[in-house]
């Protein structure tokens, strides 16, 4: 067993966990943030996708000792309170979720790429051809996202 | 078989209606705040072991040894369950065919498929449980696999003939013979399997919560798996589920496995299934090869058909199949007006994962061959595929229109929808386009799908696979109903609880402008609780989430005890404001009369509170259950004709698609669909499902398909190698909608969410045959199997 | 889909490391970015008994100029690479997805040595090497030499990879790959390298290991082709592959002229 020392959405936590702990469990499991989504395990679907000091990694992939030292965002951190995010929003005004399952993912790596910029849609696509999602079509995802970036949500194919 | 229509289609006229409008959902919030509850999620029994599966690793053996003696040694198990005793504790799961091969949740003597359960390890942790997986020993006898259909025992076979076949055979001008194979692919939901089972020895009872989609009849198959009466299984569903498309339909197994554990170890078991395992033994779609013979007049006329269908159903005959073969019986002519029909209908069991519930169901293996058929008589008539569908579709003045086959086609006008997607998709342009494509030597075609969605399965269909003698033996079946009930709290809050089982279509959403219409409140103001729970919940035996049919039966229930609480709403009122109960009207949280208005509170707060006060006759509280059934449903006659849906939407689809010669990648330029399903209740929800049907069909049309090698083992075990489309992949979609009411639905409404999993292999297939200018195409069109035709 | 047990190092040197490696030799797996090591872990078919974590060690991450060219840290991440070489710029929006970038790394991708990955192929139509460490010191190792087979390097058990050198290309270069997906493994993929009248060909994915191949500048696709004999897999026949290369080859070769012009 290792000592962690993490920060997660804002708040420090020490815990004590076996090397091989997936942080897609810890976060799940140990903390209790069961907005991190788990769909397969082996780095494909991109539920699972947190940020790690900022930039969106698949939690599956990483061990929770990995973390120590390292500040960790889930869905959890994105709404400020009652209010929820301009991305959020904009999820539910484009309909881009239906069953909400690979959302938190999406919303994860959608956040480091707006972060970076104004994306296009074609940037849009690239980010979410490391996302699964067998309800929408993606389509309403990639005009909500360009909703956000600004960006030309018209041409929504 | 008369059609009843119904009248009684009681819709508010005087203020807007919520029905209709494309508001956002109610569930989204929750969802992206990381505050959904899914199975996973959830903790509804402390101390749960962690159990962990252990699969065959061969597609046919014996089984000569398991030995989990070191498994149970490990400090941290608490227990292991194998097959072998799973057949002793248990049955096998009852079945729509007598005399097929015992199906168990777990195999004890013989494995039949690669993933097929062998036996259960539970312990502290599924880290653990996994460790303890690699301790249990097993010896195999490897026997041969049967993989190819044509060799696989067959279960059942039937043949139904309608009409004159031979007649219309004899007549034809033309007659297009083709084989065709639509491939095994499985809807592939992001959350995988989760149950937890609490099996009580004191009440002999098991409650199992779990991301099923029923409880529909597999709640009687698990319970009678379980040797319980149905009130000893208790099923509750978690508020959300991370999509199912069917597949979720199979976790039925798993309740009676987890059951069975929790009952040998006294505690507690908890099971989320892994992507792995979820593509190795959870469910498929069914493989299907056909064999059709089309018979055409000079002009065109669709004389005949003849379907031999071959359906490969995996290793065990299992509930409900074999549905597959029957979901569409009533539409074997999809949307054309041909009378003459006859299907021989085999299903074979081969050494691969049983198959089960998947969008579309039935749909896109009937529609590859029928539609491929039409574009190859078109083609070999010299006409526009356009022009061969128009001179057969059912014309808008024939509805309800009953097929030889006893399907009854509610409404619709399916040339005008032809019409509307040839405009949408600029048809005729295309077809220029496509000259100049060819002029260049482009490979450029252009595919066309003219479709029937049938919805609301009717509970009788499957017994078909029976004669009518055997059929004869038993109890009729037929129908299908849903239950629903509201509640309104002392303080005038509303409360639905309904059995659909939503994954994700946005029930609540809908069920709350339902509501919200009949007694006059806004959709906001209602509660609506889509987890089921089959001790409290009202439901019938087919409840759940399959066939398309919330908007038709599910949200027709809300319809009805939304309007058995108005109309309760409306007595109370008209006694307080002294009018008649026809005089009043609810809108705005009030009952009026002319200027005159009594709050819903005020309302709610009498019937609770003072009882003493309503009118005579009238019961205290205010909480009403309703059940919707579907009309027209009657169980398959004697002739096997049988309306095997409620509503049939349709849906009519252009694809333009190039072709790169050099490499063999498809790229779909364009896709056009024109959908009528009716009165749309959600526009914003309608076209999600649209295109979310849209993406299921592209899966097997362009990319995914389970393979095995010869020995059975799988080679699209994980998401690497099984190829969901993502967002680039997938090409842009037109949607267009023409709204011809269903009289049979209380809403007018019918299902859409399969429709384009049914229409986009079809249309697809076409557009990359035209491009290439052949006949004969495989599904998936992928680059590899495209330049493998091109040669 | 768990991982079996390991015992878990961090080291913060590399000295450390290479001890570490020493002392555990093939018990041991480096991670570094671990996207393709850590599904390994969960389906347990990689079960180190230690696994050292190289993430912390200082000073792996540094990407340095090296006349024209670029000497890239074993921890630099690939979301960060862009820049290091021209091919590299070509090749990683084929490399994974958005957040595997962000993770994955150079040099565990070429330490990986996965047939069909693309950053292999782009050092090896480079012309770039391999830097690796170990207790008896540092060599260096030429990309046509380094990969060996499918999952197999010269690297002996007790090394590390620190750093991977780019040489300067100039502006020459293409990379050309199909998948079925965007993202994925490449059915097949072609690297090009013009310079001055020196022609460099790569392709990957299609035999056991990144390979460069004689070009005949009549029939370059062609030539390439008869030079491969590809297995074919679960997606594509031999057959096809093999016309592939030819396809791809004469892409990449065009690709390639026209970006050095």
């Amino acid at each position: 067993m290792t000592s962690i020392d993490v920060e997660v959405n804002g708040r420090r936590h020490r815990e004590t966990v076996e090397p091989r702990l997936l942080l897609s469990d810890f976060l799940r499991h140990t903390l209790g943030l069961t907005g991190t989504h788990v769909g397969c395990e082996h780095g494909v679907c991109g539920a699972c996708t947190v940020l790690l000091d900022g930039a969106a990694v698949r939690s599956c992939l990483l061990l929770a000792v990995q973390t120590d030292g390292a500040r960790v965002q889930t869905v959890e951190s994105l709404a400020r309170g009652e209010e929820l995010s301009p991305l959020q929003e904009a999820f539910h005004e484009c309909h881009a979720l239906q069953c909400g399952f690979c959302t938190p993912g999406i919303l994860m790596a959608a956040t480091d790429l707006l972060g970076r910029g104004r994306p296009d849609r074609a940037e849009i696509e690239d980010l979410l051809s490391g996302h699964l999602c067998r309800c929408t079509g993606y389509s309403p995802i990639v005009d909500a996202i360009a909703r956000v970036a600004g960006a030309d949500a018209g041409g929504a194919g | 078989m008369a059609a009843v229509k119904l009248t009684s289609v009681n819709v508010a006229t005087h203020q807007e209606m919520w029905v209709g409008r494309a508001i956002p959902r109610f569930e989204d919030e929750a969802l992206l705040r990381g505050e959904g509850r899914f199975m996973d999620d959830l903790a509804p029994v402390p101390h749960a072991g962690h159990a962990a599966i252990l699969r065959s690793q061969l597609a046919h053996a014996r089984v000569t040894r398991l030995d989990a003696s070191r498994a149970l040694e490990h400090p941290d198990v608490l227990g292991v369950l194998t097959g072998a005793e799973v057949v002793a504790m248990s049955r096998p799961f009852p079945v729509g065919v007598e005399g097929v091969r015992p199906y168990y949740s777990a195999a004890a003597e013989v494995a039949r498929y690669a993933g097929e359960p062998l036996a259960v390890v539970v312990a502290r942790d599924r880290y653990v449980a996994e460790d303890a997986l690699e301790l249990v020993e097993v010896d195999y006898e490897p026997l041969e696999p049967v993989l190819e259909p044509q060799h696989g025992e067959v279960v059942s076979d039937r043949t139904f003939s309608y009409g004159d076949p031979d007649g219309a055979f004899s007549q034809a001008a033309l007659i297009v013979r083709e084989r065709f194979t639509f491939p095994r692919w499985t809807c592939a939901p992001l959350e995988c399997y989760g149950v937890v089972a609490d099996w009580s020895h004191a009440g002999g009872s098991l409650t199992a919560w779990a991301n099923f989609q029923g409880p529909f009849t597999l709640h009687s198959v698990a319970a009678g798996a379980l040797g319980l009466p149905g009130a000893k299984l208790r099923l509750i569903t978690p508020p959300d589920s991370g999509g199912s498309f069917g597949i979720k339909a199979t976790v039925y197994v798993y309740v009676v496995l987890l059951g069975l554990a929790s009952r040998k170890l006294g505690l507690p078991v908890r099971w989320t299934e892994d992507r792995l395992e979820h593509l190795a033994g959870s469910a498929t779609a069914t493989a299907r090869e056909t064999e059709v013979e089309a018979a055409f007049a000079p002009d065109g006329e669709l004389l005949g058909l003849r379907y031999d269908i071959v359906d490969d159903v995996g290793a065990y005959l299992r509930a409900p199949e074999p549905a597959t073969t029957y979901r569409m019986h009533g539409s074997l002519g999809g949307a054309y007006r041909v009378r003459n029909v006859v299907s021989r209908n085999r299903v074979v069991l081969t050494n691969r994962c049983p198959s089960g519930l998947n969008r579309g169901f039935g749909g896109p293996q009937l529609y590859l061959p029928l539609e491929r058929t039409m574009a190859i008589a078109a083609k070999r008539l010299g006409l526009d595929p356009a022009e061969l569908a128009r001179r057969n579709l059912v014309g808008a003045d024939e509805f309800p229109y009953r097929t030889p086959s006893g399907g009854l086609y509610d409404s619709g006008d399916y040339e005008a929808a032809l019409d509307e997607a040839l405009e949408l998709s600029r048809y005729a342009e295309r077809r220029e386009e496509q000259q100049r494509a060819r002029a260049e030597d482009r490979l450029f075609g252009i595919g066309l799908a003219v479709v029937v969605e049938p919805s609301i399965s009717n509970m009788g269909y499957i017994t078909l696979a029976q004669t009518a003698e055997e059929r004869a033996q038993s109890l009729p079946k037929s129908g299908n109903a849903e239950g629903a009930t509201i509640l309104i709290t002392p303080l005038g809050g509303i409360t639905v609880r309904v059995g659909t089982t939503p994954q994700g279509q946005g029930h609540a959403t809908v069920c709350a402008q339902v509501v919200a219409d009949a007694l006059g409140v806004r959709p906001a103001d209602v509660e609506v609780l889509t987890s089921l729970d089959t001790s409290t919940s009202a439901w019938t035996v087919a409840s759940g989430n399959y066939s398309s049919r919330f908007s038709g039966v599910g949200a027709g229930a809300v319809h009805l005890a939304a309007q058995k609480l108005a109309a309760k709403l409306r007595t109370i009122a008209a006694q307080e404001l002294g009018v008649e109960p026809h005089e009043v009207e609810l809108r705005e949280s009030k009952a009026w009369a002319g200027e005159e208005a009594i709050s819903l509170r005020r309302l709610a707060g009498l019937a609770h509170w003072n009882p003493d006060a309503l009118p005579p006759g009238i019961e205290a509280g205010l909480m009403e259950t309703a059940f919707y059934s579907a009309p027209n449903l009657g169980p398959p006659d004697e002739e096997d004709r049988v309306a095997s849906s409620a509503a049939h939407g349709f849906i009519a689809d252009v694809a333009v698609v190039e072709v790169d010669r050099e490499t063999g990648a498809v790229t779909v330029l364009d896709y056009t669909t024109v959908h009528d399903a009716g009165r749309l209740l959600n526009p914003l929800l309608v076209d999600g499902q649209v295109r979310g049907g849209f993406a299921h069909g592209i899966g097997p049309a362009l990319f995914e398909r389970i393979e095995h090698d010869e020995d059975g083992n799988l080679l699209t075990g994980s998401f690497m190698d099984y190829l969901c489309p993502t967002a680039p992949d997938l090409p842009p979609l037109r949607i267009g909608h023409l709204e011809t009411p269903s009289p049979f639905t209380a809403l007018g409404a019918k299902g859409l969410g399969e429709g384009n999993t049914m229409s986009v292999p079809a249309a697809i297939a076409n557009a990359v045959a035209d491009a290439l200018g052949i006949d004969h195409v495989e599904l998936p069109l992928t680059p590899p199997r495209v330049w493998d035709l091109l040669q | 889909m768990k991982p079996a047990p390991f015992r878990y190092e961090r080291p913060e040197t590399v000295d450390e490391t290479v001890g570490l490696l020493a002392e555990h030799g093939d018990d041991a797996k480096v991670l570094a970015g671990g996207q393709s090591l850590v599904p390994l872990l969960n389906m347990r078919m990689a079960r180190p008994a230690v696994l050292i974590d190289i993430n912390h060690v200082f000073n792996l991450d540094n990407i340095t100029d090296d006349g024209g060219g670029s000497r890239v840290g074993a921890l630099v991440r690939q979301s960060a690479a862009h820049g290091v070489s021209p091919l590299v710029d070509c090749c990683l929006p084929y490399v994974g997805h958005f957040a595997t970038r962000n993770r994955g790394t150079v040099g565990g991708s070429i330490a990986h040595a996965d047939a069909s990955a693309e950053l292999p192929l782009a050092l090896l139509v480079a012309g770039g090497s391999v830097v690796a460490a170990s207790t008896r010191g540092r060599r260096e190792i030429p990309a046509d030499e380094f990969f060996v087979t499918h999952f197999t390097t010269r690297l002996e058990p007790d090394e590390l990879v620190v750093e991977i050198r780019w040489p300067d290309t100039g502006p020459g270069v293409a990379f050309e790959e199909l998948a079925q997906r965007r993202g994925d493994y490449a059915l097949c993929m072609a690297a090009a390298f013009v310079r001055d009248g020196e022609l460099r060909v790569g392709i990957g994915s299609v035999v056991d290991r990144p390979t460069l191949l004689e070009i005949d500048p009549e029939r370059p696709g062609a030539s390439a082709a008869e030079q491969v004999e590809p297995y074919g897999g679960l997606h594509a026949s031999a057959d096809y592959l093999r016309h592939l290369v030819e396809v791809l080859v004469d892409r990449a070769i065009a690709a390639a002229g026209r970006n050095a012009a």
